[in-house]
């Protein structure tokens, strides 16, 4: 559940990486903006317009994910794009930069207060196989996966995904072959940038809340699920994301039996980056990586 | 016999590399529907010559058009687009894809499918990628990689990878194709297949623009023929009259010190 969200994220993380080999530290800031751009269309049309619930939420996110997909075209040609043949640590500090700017361009224009999403969506649980799920959770998975299928589809049946793979093999190549490379990078940010935005709507559902502050924590979990599959690989991503949501989930169920109460579930954030260390120590490339140690 | 008309045209072009001058007024002239050859000992600027006029890199001074289009300062992509393609010394395919999808891949300039399309697949797209695979399909059976379709282009043997550029090229359904050294590294039989290969695209209308170290081939194949030397065009003319030429005798053909046929190991210029 977690998990198909940070595997969303992360899949905007992977796609950059395997194409301009950059971290696109600001990635989590461009949730969080989808997030609280799709709180506040929900809480305009949602007060007294008497729509059902999920027809509130989808207009949320029909204008979170144009907005999110601007906003990461902006990032690419106004921070990244003039740095394209700057070295690597120059772009990985922009990034950084970008985040904390996107940060407090929504502590401002949102405050720093928790935003709350309206209770539109079905919360009520039915039991499952034993384990409790509510129906929300249930859309959330379904819709990641649907959303996944789509995206290797475009990945590897299109010319635009053929286009997209070959320019992540070797740029200056494809761009010999009539493949417009500029196009092809700021259509990837877009696409990273549209997964954000309804990883964005899901989480402020899921949680109830949108902070200014989320997409910091959120995009270094899904950095780590991105590394923990194998960064620049998409289905990596992907699996990356989901066990990593299976990891988090279950330690912070059980840590307070394993320390006979010494360490409660509020440390679940421990199991994120526990992960990470242990990632690059034993296996830097990944679940399903091969390509880390020449593209590093 | 009436003038044939320049399909390509190489106008003075300079460029220098820090201090060495790669090359240095060279202009030639293709005429549509030949095979140029382009030769000269190594380091003589040929490869570089083939950067200029394929965007890949700028030069100091000149400029190439071709059909009377400026291809200098066009970004690559578009060079492409307008109709020429070429293929490399050192091969370079994109290894981790299938022979199949590194032919479509070179398709991309004359594929039409924008972003929305490839998303909603609408009919005419999925009818175009259709297409583009038959044709794929019919390029690699002509070059002979066809039984590889679906191999990694980076597991094919040499030889084939030298056919699958060729055929990737061709892809792009170009005015005029580049080949660098297409037949380095193949034997005999190989060679003889590929001149068949340059024949056939010859009379198919395709221009052929051929760096190529294999004398014979290229005297046996050229209409016309340039030689470059330090990054200077020493002689331009039918193949008898350039192996005739003096010049060229001394600075390629005859030198004592330089062997013609021994090349420095994979030198990118």
């Amino acid at each position: 559940m977690l998990g198909s969200i940070y595997a969303l994220v992360a899949l905007g993380y992977t796609m950059v990486y395997g194409i301009l080999g950059l971290i696109n530290f600001a990635h989590g800031e461009v949730v969080m903006i989808g997030s609280m751009i799709a709180i506040s269309v929900v809480v305009t049309i949602g007060t007294g317009s008497g729509l059902p619930g999920p027809v509130v939420v989808l207009a949320g996110v029909g204008i979170a994910i144009p907005a999110c997909m601007l906003l990461g075209a902006l990032l690419e040609r106004v921070a990244y794009r003039p740095l394209r043949d700057a070295p690597r640590l120059t772009a990985l500090i922009t990034a950084i930069g970008m985040s904390i700017v996107l940060q407090n361009l929504a502590m401002i224009v949102w405050g720093r207060q928790y935003i709350s999403f309206p209770p539109l969506l079905p919360s009520e649980p039915h039991a499952v196989l034993g384990a409790t799920v509510t129906g929300t959770q249930v859309i959330i998975v379904m819709l990641t996966l649907a959303l996944m299928g789509a995206l290797l589809l475009l990945i590897h049946r299109t010319r635009l995904g053929r286009a997209m793979r070959a320019t992540s093999q070797s740029p200056a190549l494809a761009g010999l072959m009539g493949v417009d490379v500029n196009r092809i990078i700021l259509f990837t940010f877009m696409i990273g940038s549209a997964l954000a935005a309804v990883a964005g709507v899901m989480i402020a559902g899921y949680y109830g809340q949108a902070h200014y502050h989320m997409g910091f924590m959120l995009g270094l979990k899904a950095f780590t699920a991105a590394v923990l599959g194998g960064i620049g690989n998409v289905s990596g991503a992907m699996l990356g994301g989901l066990a990593l949501g299976v990891i988090e989930s279950l330690g912070a169920g059980y840590i307070g039996a394993l320390t006979g109460g010494f360490l409660g579930s509020h440390y679940q954030d421990v199991f994120a980056f526990a992960v990470l260390i242990l990632v690059l120590v034993f296996r830097p490339s990944g679940l399903l990586g091969e390509r880390v140690a020449e593209r590093a | 016999m009436t003038a044939p008309e320049t399909l390509l045209s190489v106008q003075g072009i300079s460029k220098a590399f820090g201090g060495v001058q790669a090359l240095s007024g060279v202009s030639i002239s293709v005429a549509r529907g030949s095979v140029y050859g382009l030769i000269g000992p190594n380091g003589a600027g040929k490869t570089t010559l083939f950067n200029v006029i394929t965007g890949l890199i700028a030069p100091d001074a000149g400029c190439c058009t071709l059909d009377g289009r400026r291809l200098t300062g066009e970004p690559v992509h578009r060079v492409v687009q307008m109709g020429i393609a070429r293929t490399f010394q050192n091969i370079r395919l994109f290894h981790q894809m299938s022979a199949l999808e590194n032919v479509m891949v070179g398709m991309h300039a004359r594929s039409r499918t924008g972003a929305l399309g490839a998303i909603l697949r609408t009919r005419t797209v999925r009818e175009e990628e259709a297409r583009l695979e038959a044709d794929a399909h019919a390029l690699l059976e002509r070059v002979g990689v066809e039984a590889h379709a679906n191999d990694p282009a980076g597991s094919l043997p040499y030889g084939l990878q030298r056919r699958l550029e060729i055929a990737r090229a061709l892809a792009s359904r170009p005015n005029m194709v580049a080949l660098d050294e297409p037949a380095a590294g193949m034997n005999a039989s190989e060679t003889a297949s590929l001149r068949e290969l340059i024949v056939g695209l010859r009379d198919g209308g395709t221009t052929v623009l051929l760096i190529e170290h294999d004398v014979r081939l290229v005297m046996g194949l050229c209409d016309r023929v340039a030689v470059l030397d330090h990054g200077q065009l020493i002689a331009e003319g039918v193949p008898a009259q350039v192996q005739a030429d003096p010049a060229v005798i001394e600075a390629y053909l005859g030198a004592p010190a330089a062997e013609p046929g021994a090349r420095a190991a994979g030198r990118p210029h």
